[in-house]
């Protein structure tokens, strides 16, 4: 049974949808920012993997080709952007100044707080791109000489916590704008926090869509700059 | 057949944006590419957004699904993770709260600030 599940071609994709579909009953049945359907997918695939004694790869044979969709699913990102242009066009310095101030806070506080905490230069440049979307960080990382593992890793932890506590931020510092809102998930969010950005509304997905390419190429430049800073 | 059709365009502007990571030597992603060729497609005409509105809003919906297998591979990234997992937890909340709000404070500030010289532009005219 055990072989079967794990060379199976469709277990993996099952589980993982099956997961997702469960969160989103749990969060319609319960209404609370914490039962993210994307964390409870994730702990519950976690959970199952481990339970049934399968590794990640042989899981990921089959679950890969859900992945398979996320530059395709990316591309058509620019659906609902062009959609809303003319918003963009109208708001064009406070969209531009919103991302720059987001990615400059980012890199700021990733130098300040890798110094407190003494971490090293290769642990420090590994957390510099945790903002951004995966294929960028990854290569910022990369080319910076971090640890790529960490770099996934910390991007989607980040992706994940944006993604929850996206309501609680907004709602504690105010932010009621739906411009800001799209653009305040993608930037600290990136992907992971569009999809949330796309719950709120049109304009906050377009935004945050649009805060995932700006913010990742503003973050390329950036972050080779202030690699040398520590 | 109105889906395939759009299905097989989003993956060819997939592919050219592949085309331009190989071609390119930038940290940038086959998939960010892609978005800017479909906007420029979009806004040139080249593409009608009834060309790829279904499939694309479609695609859109189910994303979260499309990150649960990166996301349970940090499975495997938590033997490297270990060693430094409290600073680097620590530095992942505290900063992620900090971004989402200085981008959000900043662009609002901004937006409310043009549109309250737009009424005193209005005031002044009439």
């Amino acid at each position: 049974m055990k072989t079967f599940l794990a060379d199976s071609v469709f277990f993996g994709a099952v589980v993982s949808l099956a997961a997702y579909e469960a969160g989103l009953l749990i969060r319609k049945k319960f209404r609370l920012a914490v039962l993210n359907p994307l964390l409870i997918a994730t702990v519950s695939v976690m959970a199952v993997l481990l339970l049934l004694d399968i590794e990640y790869t042989q899981y990921n044979e089959s679950a890969r080709y859900i992945s398979y969709l996320l530059t395709p699913a990316t591309v058509c990102l620019a659906v609902p952007l062009y959609q809303q242009l003319g918003l963009l066009r109208k708001n064009l310095k406070a969209v531009a100044g919103g991302i720059t101030a987001g990615v400059l806070a980012s890199l700021v506080s990733v130098l300040v707080l890798a110094k407190l905490f003494s971490l090293t230069h290769e642990q420090y440049v590994t957390l510099l791109p945790k903002s951004i979307t995966t294929a960028i960080g990854m290569g910022i990382s990369e080319e910076l000489g971090g640890i790529q593992t960490i770099t996934v890793a910390v991007i989607i932890v980040t992706g994940i916590l944006g993604n929850v506590i996206a309501d609680f931020v907004c709602k504690l510092f105010r932010i009621e704008e739906p411009i800001a809102k799209g653009l305040a998930l993608g930037t600290a969010s990136h992907a992971i926090g569009t999809a949330k950005a796309m719950e709120l509304g049109e304009v906050e997905g377009a935004m945050s869509s649009l805060a995932i390419a700006v913010a990742g190429l503003l973050t390329v430049i950036g972050a080779s700059f202030f690699a040398n800073l520590m | 057949m109105k889906f395939l059709r759009q299905f097989i365009i989003i993956l060819a502007v997939s592919f050219a944006g592949e085309l331009l990571h190989i071609l390119i030597p930038l940290p940038i992603p086959a998939s960010v590419y892609g978005l800017v060729l479909m906007l420029l497609a979009l806004c040139t005409g080249i593409l009608k957004l009834s060309q790829v509105k279904e499939t694309a809003g479609f695609l859109i919906e189910i994303m979260p699904v499309m990150f649960i297998p990166a996301a349970v591979g940090l499975l495997d990234s938590w033997s490297a993770l270990q060693p430094i997992w409290l600073p680097v937890v620590l530095i992942t909340i505290l900063t992620t709260i900090l971004v989402m709000a200085v981008t959000g404070q900043i662009t609002q500030c901004m937006i409310r600030s043009d549109r309250q010289k737009k009424q005193r532009k209005g005031t002044k005219n009439t």
